[in-house]
């Protein structure tokens, strides 16, 4: 036999082992449902761990349909492969979780398996739910099992083929699934970075959204927390928070995971947003700890090169068009002088991330959306200015802004940026 | 020099670009209907209708609006002959201190001219950005639902017609 052939034959037959234990696992056993879903639990302090998880974890955002019912499920999720609609998970036994055991609901978590024995798919994050403890489980098995149940059956899936076909999902979960508690760091750690660490990798699920998939919609391990794109915003990297104009801190960071703001950074936006709204409600030693492990994620701080001089102003020069745009539309709430920007700590122009950014993207964003309200506080709302301003003035006053605060390089083809992603956004 | 064309009127205006176009409305051409509110695009006493869209024209530069055409207010109908929007809103007696009314009606009727016939559910998603300090929002989106509904009907008979203009065009070619 040559050496191709047994090469050919060595391949073929890890490929046959792969399917067999691919089929092997695709295979799981049901586990009988219950008749009616638990009492809610009486233990107070169970379920106040429970909440506490399930904020920590942002279980609503994902399983909660816009105007739908909580935890109800039939949010669609749009992934590259299709579009997934997420699950009832309230206990109702027909159509939620009602009818599940504790075992069924931690093999789900650990395992990405449905009570009934078929495969979930990984955009439900159970390659981090599996780092999650024992205790944890059983305290937001407790917390989902006493919500309110909600008849709502899950909608079909539309996902191309050969991804409408679960048992695939095995196969995935050889190549992809780490199964079980995080191991023991490389070196001690303190109590809060231990903390961080569980809730950023488990249940918090960060890497979800900051980690770049790959092919097969898995996160690269190559690239931890080097960002990626979600519903049309770029998800900044989390690897180079000490590169930012003014390198994040711990405080900075916790501030902004429970408010939505960052004084010397940005206001949370996208789909950012509703993760902080969860976190305001997590204790702030959670969060706190959160921020202590993403910042030992950090690469050394560079001497920070000295600012540039901001150029002198010259007076006799007529306003350019993107000066005059923003003259009317942003300096009401953006100019140094306005009220707005010395309320509720927010952050300068300059030193926004948007318009540090690379890519122009999450600017061109903020600018055609806004930033929606978010109950009584105003602190991070703006009015959306997609119907007042056409792409080529947006690209004007983006320039404009771009040179004046952050004095930045300019980004390139504005314009055409601008009506990309205003073309997306009206898909 | 800016030109901005309101109500089906052309204007040249000697003003800064950066004027927002509440101002050139209000101060320029005496359009006094739109009101300043907050200046932040927060409450929607503003609101006009420009290239077909409602804006907050306390936030829209003049030097944006280009050839789109502006509506407001003013445009709708007289006192004499209100608009079936401004009817609704009389009818209903929608005001009470008056100052929102004229940025609610403006947002309405850009949704009206779009869809006319949205349910009360499209109406309220749709005039969510306007505030009013009464309290008389369940009024105004009870005017506007009559509107709408109104214009429905109006459309309606108004196809109607124009089909059985079609028709009778139609037959009396065969004949």
């Amino acid at each position: 036999m040559s050496s191709k052939k047994k090469a050919a034959w060595t391949v073929g037959a890890v490929i046959v082992i792969g399917v067999a234990a691919a089929l092997a696992y695709a295979r799981q056993p049901a586990i009988p449902p219950l008749a009616q879903a638990p009492a809610a639990s009486a233990n107070q302090s169970l379920l106040a761990q429970g909440a506490r998880l399930a904020e920590l974890g942002d279980c609503m955002q994902c399983h909660t349909a816009k105007d739908g019912k909580p935890y109800a499920g039939g949010e669609p999720l749009a992934t590259p492969f299709g579009t997934i609609y997420t699950t009832n998970i309230t206990p109702d036994v027909e159509t939620g979780i009602g009818g599940w055991t504790q075992e069924a609901f931690a093999r789900a978590l650990r395992k990405g398996v449905s009570r009934d024995g078929h495969l979930l798919y990984p955009a439900f994050p159970y390659p981090h739910f599996t780092r999650m403890s024992d205790e944890d489980i059983a305290a937001l098995y407790a917390y989902m099992m006493a919500r309110t149940p909600v008849h709502a059956p899950a909608k079909a899936n539309a996902l191309s083929f050969p991804l409408n076909f679960r048992p695939l999902v095995a196969g995935w979960n050889l190549l992809f699934l780490d199964e079980g508690p995080l191991p023991q760091p490389a070196r001690t750690q303190s109590a809060e970075w231990l903390r961080g660490r569980y809730l950023v990798e488990g249940a918090g699920h960060c890497a979800s959204c900051h980690t770049p998939m790959n092919a097969l919609g898995a996160e690269k391990s190559s690239q931890p927390y080097a960002g990626g794109l979600i519903d049309g915003w770029n998800v900044p990297p989390l690897n180079a928070l000490t590169l930012a104009r003014k390198p994040w801190t711990v405080d900075q960071i916790t501030a902004y995971l429970r408010t939505g703001i960052a004084s010397e950074h940005s206001a949370a936006a996208g789909p950012m947003l509703p993760v902080a709204h969860h976190l305001a409600n997590a204790p702030e030693s959670d969060v706190r700890a959160i921020a202590t492990y993403l910042m030992s994620l950090q690469p050394p701080v560079p001497a920070q090169p000295a600012a540039p001089a901001p150029a002198a102003a010259a007076e006799s020069q007529p306003l350019s068009p993107g000066a005059a745009l923003f003259n009317a539309s942003c300096a009401g709430c953006h100019s140094a002088a306005a009220p707005m920007r010395s309320l509720g700590d927010r952050p300068a122009l300059e030193l926004g991330s948007t318009l540090n950014a690379d890519s122009p993207r999450n600017a061109i964003q903020m600018v055609l959306n806004g930033n929606p309200w978010t109950g009584s506080s105003a602190a991070h709302y703006m009015p959306p200015f997609a119907n007042v301003l056409t792409d080529q003035q947006i690209a004007d006053v983006l320039a404009y802004a771009r040179s004046t605060y952050a004095q930045r390089p300019a980004w390139n083809d504005l314009p055409a940026a601008v009506a990309a992603i205003r073309k997306e956004n009206s898909k | 020099m800016v030109k901005l064309t309101v109500n089906g009127v052309e204007h040249d205006l000697d003003i800064d670009p950066s004027m927002p176009l509440l101002y050139a409305l209000r101060n320029h051409l005496e359009l006094n209907g739109a009101k300043y509110g907050c200046g932040l695009g927060q409450c929607g006493a503003c609101t006009v209708i420009v290239g077909g869209k409602p804006v907050f024209s306390c936030l829209t530069p003049v030097s944006a609006v280009g050839a789109r055409p502006v509506r407001t207010i003013e445009g709708l109908g007289t006192p004499e002959q209100p608009s079936a929007l401004q009817k609704a809103f009389i009818d209903k007696q929608a005001a009470q201190c008056g100052y929102c009314i004229a940025g609610m009606v403006m947002r309405a009727q850009a949704l009206l001219d779009e869809r006319p016939g949205a349910t009360e559910a499209e109406i309220r998603e749709h005039m969510q950005p306007n505030l009013c300090r009464c309290g008389t929002h369940m009024r105004i989106i009870s005017a506007i639902v009559d509107a709408s509904q109104t214009l429905r009907k109006q459309r309606q008979a108004e196809n109607q017609t124009a089909r059985q203009a079609v028709a009778a065009i139609e037959s009396g070619d065969q004949a």
